[in-house]
């Protein structure tokens, strides 16, 4: 008879494992190009932390990936696949970049809030909607969502190209906002960070993972999510609304998304550039199966990624023939073998620990639990 | 327009529509046996790979064609024992391997080529020709019939005919033979299946052997034939759109090919449609029809045309249940 | 019916004397329940053979196991005086042994003919596939007088020809021997009678039927013999001729320890819960509660007895909130209660009415919170646990371990999960929450399922407390000693209907499992 895991293996080993066939089969694969993984890591590991610079930009990253982790996670709480986070962010972008090019003029105090909502408003509309077509008709919310990334790409440009396009450039970019939208950044008081974009959304993203915290935990809302997530039955006797529940979701989760374009368009880019998004919602992704959906969790694989990412782009100068898309393909495979293949690693970790005499508590669950059948 | 114009614009749509189609009827045969392949994406990219990437180096466009088909064979293999051996979820399953597809293939590509992720234009041999059918230089003066035998019906790569050859045999075979019943059946009612003794597990993977061979030759025709050469994420979006011209059509092969086709012509009609003025609409931005194809999936599954009922054991692991 | 045509002549005539099933010991368990215990039966060749038992007594287990889709753990099988080793259903198959489930295994957008040679198509090729099944499913249908349009569509045709196909299928594939699992839960009276005709036609053509049913009329009316189990075992085997639905209902419903719970006469006062001409179809669009009306006074148990799927699941659904109604009323204290809604429940619960579901696994508790998380679960909104925008965990906690304190909840510990907790220990979480906010009405299912000795008289005596205090209780059981102890008013229910009512204070077991079975006053002939 199958036993549970203790805590500690559901938290801790199985998101290990999980890592280290990653990175083995990621290692095996910079083998194939001829380099040593080993000296791969190493540089990555360097370029992320043996620097204020690498720090900076790692804790930039970072902060990208906290919000779309935190943006699937709250999603995975209702049982629901939030793939679209990429294109949320995207449209976020809108909500901010009108709100700065408004209001640039002003003072930052006015226009970091302000384009916070506008970015929370667009994101959360964009998954909203298909939050709305699931739960009232039907609508695969994962398909959806995949489309509703690439609407949002289509209709970025098109809002880029036709209305927000500075004269003065040649790009896809809109002009550069004025010192009242620029979001400060923290090198500007802590100097060690030195040419690092990292800025005070990093703080707003800590916030977050206490909000959420506390949100999951310690609401009557993340407690009837959690509840539906589990058991949709049990809400349902429990006179919780699933529709309801699915809607605000989904649309909380795109709010949280949109914070990507508050960091890239106020604190990085100082503008709508094409394409800012720049597959971190993909990113949040990994790293909410990572995180096991916990703020903790989710913290820690964000800073994960952070390393691979910062470290990644440093690693391809130290080691040219090593290309920083392996970092791409560590994320994909964390994801492949923290979802997919959870049934590999959990039936053989739980007869490992067969192996240790049981717990009193597990036997009460052995006693009591059965039911017979007919 | 003038009927040049026309014939040519008819030409680029079944060009356009090839390659979609081929991930289009590869996804049909996995969702019809209750597979949800949201992995198509990654497996044509990995399939475009292998074919420019072995054609470049071996100069022998047959055996770039093989290693397209190869590399989709392996995509599904793990995407196979992910979701139907280890019950995984499959959904994620899809996701890692469209991700996984994107890195390796930027990521091989740099490091055996370094070009930046492209495979190396392809040299005399690699790249498939294309053909011409009889007599389509006599008869292309000949008015009306003569430039849509020489432009439209002549003059494109195999794949083009294979593709469009491919709609009436999958329609056999899924509704005329035997594997297409059982097929059928393991898509709505697995159990029914498992009751009269044939293994749902064997029937899936069949269909997944199925859908890495189509949409191998679709990946192949991208780097291969249709372009000189693999181009970082040259599928893009191609799967997803295949996805939702699959919903669009029921899963029917023969709507799937109308389906393709009238994607494939608004991308065909994308450039000439820029910069045309319409009464009262004005310009229609490019990206609008650029969206068109998700826009229009969204609206079918809201259900506002008819509902898109989907094989009805889409997406579920089958376990027996006690 | 007799039919004009000899019956088939069989090569095996020589070994007609053997029985075409004989079990002997056989024994399956799960995991720590023994679902099948030493069961020995025989079934006659030519012969219709009924098997009865409450739920869970064994019966589908038994026959999955002689379907292929279980082994049995020890116990030996024989086809036709052969041993024979059933390891899936295609050994079954090919013993001759076929099997109709209660629940059909059809593919709904195929046709019959379809349906009927999917896996033994005969041929690559569909054409000519379907061309030899036609004529072959021609040729049965006129031996066997059963009637289906070939190429009818399965998702438009009634359920009884659905059965129908079902049957052919078994038929087609060569079945000698046919398990019918509950053929009738599904079908109207008329279709039932049809089936039967088909049954007999069947038998007079050489086929051996095993019919599992809890409907004694339906054993009364065709077997030749009748196999009781109860509980995992096999109690008794008779000739239906030479017993009678007392003694049937009586084996089947066994006499147990009744376990006798202290309680005073009841003092009833108003109809609090009125339930008023309630039809409620279940997610297949069957109606399962079929016109039931009836009320429940302040200060009195009413139970409903009834064997499990005869409608009391969506009865309970429907009067807490979980499902909507097809049309009737359900009041409480008068006033209508408005329940549509994925969150009718709420609504009920603010109107005073308190639920204990049948399922609490699946639906009562969530197995993975922590204990306290389940003791508010449904009451979470409650201003008694909330501390500004948040919940109050410590309130919540301190609730729950006074909770645990009265109702004696072991371990002790309201941070533990639940999926830890015993079931009977599972089941006073569910009861201490619903009962805990002072309900005026409860409903309560199958409370003591899967809850050991000392728990079920903890939880019964508290159902009197509440009923003392002057509440409304509802109370549904297939334990018919748990209804006779508790009830003040007994209502059957059989087929969607309440059949019967009964004094439990007089009323006898056999009369009751009479109408639970279907027999008896007031149940429709």
């Amino acid at each position: 008879m199958r036993r549970p895991l203790p805590r500690w293996a559901d938290l801790v080993l199985l998101p290990a494992l999980n890592l280290i066939m990653a990175f083995g089969i990621s290692g095996l694969v910079v083998l194939m190009i001829g380099e040593n993984p080993l000296e791969a890591y190493r540089a990555i590991f360097v370029g992320a932390f043996g620097s204020g610079d690498g720090l900076g930009y790692t804790l930039y990253y970072a902060t990208n990936f906290v919000f779309t982790g935190l943006a699937v996670a709250i999603a995975a709480h209702g049982s629901m696949f939030n793939i679209g986070a990429e294109g949320q962010a995207y449209v976020a972008g809108l909500g901010v970049v009108f709100v700065a090019l408004a209001l640039d003029q002003t003072n930052v105090l006015i226009v970091v809030p302000l384009a916070v909502i506008g970015a929370a408003v667009f994101g959360g509309i964009w998954a909203g909607i298909p939050g709305w077509l699931q739960a009232k008709r039907g609508s695969h919310i994962v398909i959806t969502t995949i489309m509703f990334n690439f609407i949002a790409s289509a209709l970025m440009i098109f809002m880029l190209n036709r209305f927000l396009k500075a004269p003065t450039s040649n790009g896809l970019e809109s002009r550069v906002l004025e010192q009242a939208a620029w979001m400060p950044q923290l090198r500007s008081f802590m100097p060690i960070f030195g040419h690092s974009p990292v800025n005070l959304s990093l703080f707003l993203a800590l916030l977050l993972l206490v909000g959420f915290w506390l949100l999951v935990w310690r609401t009557r809302f993340g407690y009837a999510l959690r509840t539906m997530g589990q058991n949709p039955t049990a809400s349902l006797y429990a006179g919780m609304s699933n529709e309801r529940l699915i809607i605000i979701t989904m649309t909380i989760s795109g709010a949280l998304a949109g914070l990507v374009a508050v960091n890239q368009i106020l604190g990085v880019n100082h503008r709508l550039v094409e394409n800012f998004v720049a597959g971190y919602g993909f990113v949040g992704i990994a790293v909410a199966l990572m995180g096991r959906n916990h703020p903790v969790g989710i913290g820690l694989a964000a800073l994960l990624f952070g390393v691979l990412y910062q470290g990644g782009a440093e690693m391809q100068f130290v080691l040219p023939s090593v290309n920083k898309e392996v970092v791409v393909v560590v994320q994909a495979l964390v994801i492949l073998f923290a979802g997919a293949m959870e049934g590999l690693f959990r039936p053989i970790l739980e007869r490992l620990f067969m192996l240790f005499p049981e717990r009193p508590r597990h036997a009460a669950v052995a006693a009591g639990a059965a039911e017979s059948e007919g | 327009m003038d009927f040049l114009e026309i014939v040519s614009l008819l030409a680029a749509t079944l060009r356009f529509s090839t390659p979609l189609l081929l991930a289009c009827l590869a996804g049909l045969y996995s969702e019809r046996s209750g597979l949800f392949d949201i992995g198509l994406e990654g497996k044509m990219l990995f399939a475009a790979f292998a074919a420019g990437a072995v054609a470049a180096v071996t100069a022998n466009m047959w055996l770039g064609l093989l290693a397209a088909v190869g590399a989709s064979m392996l995509t599904s293999s793990v995407q196979g024992a992910a979701s139907i051996s280890l019950k995984g979820n499959q959904i994620i399953a899809g996701v890692a391997i469209n991700m996984l597809a994107a890195g390796l293939t930027t990521f091989l590509g740099q490091s055996w080529f370094g070009q930046g992720g492209r495979t190396p234009p392809l040299p005399d041999g690699g790249r498939f020709p294309r053909i011409r059918l009889p007599f389509a230089t006599e008869l292309s003066g000949v008015p009306i019939i003569g430039p849509i035998y020489s432009t439209v019906l002549s003059g494109h790569y195999i794949f083009v005919y294979v593709a469009f050859l491919m709609v009436p045999v999958t329609a056999y075979v899924l509704f005329h033979t035997r594997f297409g019943l059982r097929l059928r059946a393991v898509g709505e009612n697995p159990k029914a299946i498992d009751t009269a003794g044939i293994s749902v597990t064997w029937m899936r993977y069949q269909a997944l052997i199925i859908t890495a061979v189509l949409v191998g030759i679709g990946g192949a025709y991208l780097s291969i034939a249709q372009t000189s050469g693999f181009i970082n994420n040259m599928s893009a979006g191609r799967g997803y759109i295949a996805l939702a011209a699959l919903i669009f059509a029921k899963w029917r092969p023969w709507p799937a090919l109308l389906v393709c086709l009238m994607f494939g012509y608004l991308d065909a009609v994308q450039l000439r449609l820029q910069g045309r003025d319409f009464p009262i609409i004005g310009e229609i931005p490019v990206q609008a029809i650029q969206a068109l194809p998700y826009i229009l999936t969204i609206i079918l599954l809201a259900g506002f045309i008819g509902k898109a009922v989907a094989p009805k054991a889409s997406g579920l692991p089958y376990t027996k249940e006690r | 019916m007799v039919s004009a045509e000899t019956p088939v002549q069989r090569p095996e005539k020589a070994a007609a004397a053997a029985p075409a099933i004989e079990l002997r010991g056989i024994n399956k368990h799960f995991g720590p329940v023994h679902a099948n215990r030493d069961i020995d039966l025989t079934v006659e060749r030519g012969t219709i053979h009924g098997i009865v038992g409450e739920n869970g007594a064994g019966k589908s287990t038994l026959m999955s196991i002689l379907y292929g889709f279980y082994t049995a753990d020890s116990g030996d099988i024989f086809v036709n005086g052969q041993r024979a080793d059933i390891v899936d259903s295609r050994a079954a198959l090919a013993l001759g042994i076929g099997m109709v489930h209660q629940h059909f295994m059809l593919v709904d957008n195929f046709t019959v003919l379809e349906n009927v040679i999917l896996g033994i198509e005969g041929d690559l090729r569909l054409a000519p596939a379907l061309a030899k099944a036609r004529a072959e499913l021609k040729r049965i249908e006129q031996a066997y007088k059963l009637d289906a349009d070939p190429d009818a569509i399965i998702e438009q045709i009634s359920v009884g020809q659905q059965q129908r196909v079902e049957i052919l299928k078994a038929l087609y594939r060569g079945a000698d021997i046919l398990i019918l699992d509950e053929p009738t839960g599904v079908l109207t009276p008329e279709e039932a009678d049809d089936l039967f005709g088909v049954l007999r036609t069947l038998r007079e053509q050489g086929k051996t039927i095993i019919l599992i049913t809890h409907k004694l009329r339906e054993i009364m009316a065709i077997t030749e013999n009748v196999s009781v189990m109860r509980q995992g075992q096999m109690v008794a085997t008779l000739k239906t001729a030479e017993t009678s639905p007392e003694q049937l209902a009586e084996l089947m419903v066994g006499r147990r320890v009744l376990l006798r719970v202290d309680k005073g006469p009841a003092n009833p006062g108003e109809p609090l819960l009125a339930v008023e001409n309630l039809v409620v179809t279940d997610d297949r669009g069957i109606p399962r509660v079929k016109d039931v009306s009836f009320s429940v006074r302040a200060g009195e148990i009413v139970g409903i007895a009834g064997i499990a799927g005869n409608g009391q699941s969506e009865l309970l659904e429907s009067i807490s909130g979980m499902r909507d109604q097809k049309s009737g009323v359900v009041r409480l204290a008068g006033e209508p209660l408005s329940l549509e809604g994925d969150d009718g429940a709420h609504r009920a619960r603010l109107a005073g009415l308190a639920h204990v579901p049948e399922d609490r696994q699946r639906m009562g508790l969530v197995v993975g919170f922590e204990e306290w998380e389940n003791a508010i679960l449904g009451y979470h909104y409650l201003p008694d646990y909330q501390n500004g925008m948040f919940l109050d965990i410590g309130k919540a906690r301190r609730a729950a371990e006074a909770a645990i304190a009265t109702f004696d909840i072991r371990p002790a510990n309201p941070r533990l999960k639940t999926a830890n907790f015993s079931g009977g220990n599972q089941q006073k979480i569910v009861l201490a929450r619903e009962i805990g906010r002072d309900p005026d009405v409860l409903v309560v299912g199958q409370p003591t399922r899967g809850v050991d000795i000392g728990a079920i008289e903890f939880i019964h005596n508290q159902l009197i407390k509440l009923r003392d205090a002057g509440k409304a209780i509802l109370l549904v059981s297939v334990e018919l000693d748990e209804i006779r102890s508790l009830s003040d008013r007994i209502l059957v229910m059989f087929d969607g209907r309440i059949v019967g009512e009964a004094d439990p204070a007089t009323a006898t077991e056999n009369e009751l499992g009479l109408m639970m079975a279907g027999i008896g006053k007031g149940a429709s002939a």
